[in-house]
């Protein structure tokens, strides 16, 4: 089969590769109808999270049909058209039963690396390198899934493949995000972010009851789609001060909640961006957390800074002082995809929101290259870039 | 250890598959096997503190096979000169690991007490066979030559069961002049707030070897421990999951192996 391997920094290249097969009980095959392209996928891509090995098919946002499944999977048959959470869990560790699902104790298959970068290893993702369990990722024909019960959800008739796709990772991940922001009725909040992540949480926020959501970017054509499609107020930041422009909008009292879904590659301005880039480049810091930053400075006394977008290792001039002396709470994680998934699907059933706008590039599996390239250097639009297998 | 006075050749005429699995390393030299030990502890060693590569990863296990097959080219040759090694002084390899399992005491204790299950979650065991009574017939793999990467070859020895109270606590030993002489101990106790059970094993392997031993016990030391503990892990995988995840045998773009 095809499938789209990394190859080194900002390389990637589409190969023949050997069709996956069941491995344990408990597994799948799901044949790719889309894949698309994460922001996460970035960092790998710029070389940012280690632990890449040239070959590693990556890709983790997909829906598609069962083709075959293991002896242990009783719930899912032949034919079923799903969509696949990006993070896997066991469903019998004590974080699985706590619906806490990307912290799962056993689902990483080489759990030596986060066990010893973060103390304890933390749950596999699809094609997001060996530190997260070194699972052949999307981007491909066919997929293995692991636990595939816990980690495939059936797509109500009705709903379209474009509009199930980001129910695998972009919805769950900008509702998680909304969601640990602990909004309540009325609230000011603030998304750092406007790519796919970001717009979802801007939806989610609206759907658990904010009275006023702000997003900042720099690219107009996601702070317009911000604006078109989930209805929101923008800043860009390249053209003002967000600080000063977010006092200004709340009457001085500053944003209640505040959502970071940028993480550890932030764009940012003057010298705080050379300071950053320097320090990235020489690998003193491994993040570079502008917005994290930002959000932590502009939140309000007593708010609450989610952060959602990706970071892999160590930041630096990290406002602590700020953070501890106005009070503020910190919520933070990869998502929790089992907990949201069927909750989402049935919103995006019933129309309340439907994310197949992000969707603007599908893409054959030969144009990897160009399909990430588009995507990292934000050329033509591109919300994001979709691989159709199958045409 | 627990054969103060045994001095003669152990059993091995009564266990034919422990003296066939130990031929295969008598062709190994004296020489060779202090080289095994020694330059298998220091790969060891060396490949610990540089774990997080691959290449780490593969000295230690390289490491610890090259003791374990120096550790047991030893032990056959005191079984022919007729020395009694239990009581040389050398320091064994001994590690303590523990794992939470969110199972019942009881559901835990019983896998592991059914001790056929062992090689479902230990690496290097082939096969445990109880035989009757408290005595049980353990054949770990070993790789004949590290280098060459030629064919797994086996080793074998026979244990009893020492001491169970049960759901509570096992430990077994090896019988006197077992190729790899070595004991353990598994005790279960309740987790906190119904978090399931804890399994702290303690295992110990002692090799005959007097001042070199001991060198290599504490140069290896941190290499088992890590094979103690991913023995655990994926024991409570094996629980918890229902199986233990895996990426080897999987697709992706490298020609040379597939994981």
């Amino acid at each position: 089969m095809k499938a789209i391997c990394w190859e080194g920094i900002n390389k990637v290249s589409t190969e023949t590769v050997p069709d996956p097969t069941i491995l344990n009980p408990r597994d799948a095959i799901v044949r790719v109808f889309l894949s698309s392209v994460c922001g996460s996928d970035l960092h790998l891509l710029g070389g940012y999270i280690p632990a890449m090995r040239a070959g590693d098919i990556i890709g983790h946002e997909f829906m598609g049909e069962i083709v075959e499944v293991g002896p242990e999977v009783k719930k899912l048959k032949k034919g079923d058209r799903v969509v696949v959470c990006s993070v896997l869990s066991c469903g019998g560790c004590e974080f699985c039963q706590r619906e806490e699902y990307s912290l799962c104790d056993n689902s990483n298959a080489e759990p030596e690396w986060t066990e010893k970068a973060y103390g304890y290893p933390v749950a596999g993702i699809f094609g997001y390198s060996h530190a997260l369990g070194g699972y052949a990722g999307s981007h491909a024909e066919y997929t293995r899934i692991p636990f595939a019960e816990n980690t495939c959800f059936k797509v109500p008739e009705g709903v379209s493949n474009e509009s199930a796709l980001f129910t695998s990772d972009a919805f769950p991940t900008g509702y998680m995000a909304a969601d640990f922001a602990g909004i309540e009725p009325g609230d000011t909040v603030v998304v750092w972010g406007a790519g796919g992540v970001g717009l979802m949480a801007m939806h989610s926020a609206w759907l658990l009851g904010a009275g006023r959501v702000i997003a900042i970017d720099q690219y107009p054509y996601r702070l317009e789609q911000a604006l078109l499609r989930a209805k929101v107020e923008v800043l860009n930041f390249r053209e003002v001060d967000v600080l000063q422009a977010l006092k200004d909008m709340t009457g001085g009292r500053g944003p209640d909640r505040c959502i970071d879904c940028v993480g550890m590659e932030a764009n940012s301005t003057g010298i705080e961006k050379i300071y950053d880039y320097a320090k990235q480049y020489a690998r003193l810091q491994n993040d570079r957390p502008a917005v994290l930053r930002q959000a932590i400075m502009a939140c309000r006394k007593g708010g609450t800074v989610s952060v959602i977008g990706v970071y892999g290792g160590f930041v630096d001039k990290f406002p602590m002082g700020a953070a501890m002396n106005k009070g503020l709470t910190f919520r933070m994680g990869q998502q929790f995809g089992q907990r949201y998934i069927p909750k989402l699907l049935d919103i995006v059933a019933r129309g309340e929101v439907d994310p197949a706008y992000l969707l603007t590039h599908k893409l054959s599996l030969d144009m990897g290259q160009e399909g990430y390239m588009m995507f990292k250097e934000k050329t033509n639009n591109n919300m994001r870039s979709v691989f159709a297998p199958a045409g | 250890m627990a054969n103060s006075t045994k001095t003669s050749a152990p059993s091995d005429a009564k266990n034919p598959q422990t003296q066939e699995a130990g031929k295969h390393l008598t062709n190994v030299g004296t020489a060779g096997r202090v080289i095994s030990l020694l330059g298998g502890a220091a790969l060891a060693y060396h490949g610990w503190t540089k774990k997080d590569t691959a290449v780490g990863k593969s000295l230690t296990t390289a490491g610890a096979y090259l003791v374990l097959r120096g550790v047991s080219g030893f032990c056959a040759i005191n079984k022919a000169l007729q020395i009694d090694t239990a009581h040389s002084g050398a320091a064994g390899f001994e590690v303590t690991s523990s794992v939470t399992i969110l199972k019942p005491r009881n559901e835990v204790y019983q896998f592991w007490r059914q001790l056929e299950n062992l090689p479902k979650f230990m690496a290097y065991l082939e096969e445990v066979k109880q035989t009757g009574g408290k005595r049980s017939h353990w054949v770990a793999k070993v790789p004949r030559n590290i280098v060459t990467k030629e064919k797994l070859t086996t080793i074998a020895w026979d244990a009893e069961i020492e001491q169970e109270e049960k759901n509570s606590r096992i430990s077994w030993r090896s019988l006197p002049g077992s190729e790899v002489e070595n004991s353990g101990e598994v005790i279960f106790t309740d987790a906190q707030a119904n978090l399931g059970t804890v399994v702290q094993a303690t295992i110990s392997y002692h090799p005959p070897l007097g001042i070199a031993g001991e060198l290599a016990a504490k140069l290896l030391n941190p290499a088992f421990k890590e094979l103690v503990k991913q023995d655990l892990r994926r024991f409570k995988r094996l629980l918890e999951a229902g199986e233990i995840p895996t990426i080897i045998g999987q697709t992706s773009g490298r020609k040379d192996e597939n994981y």
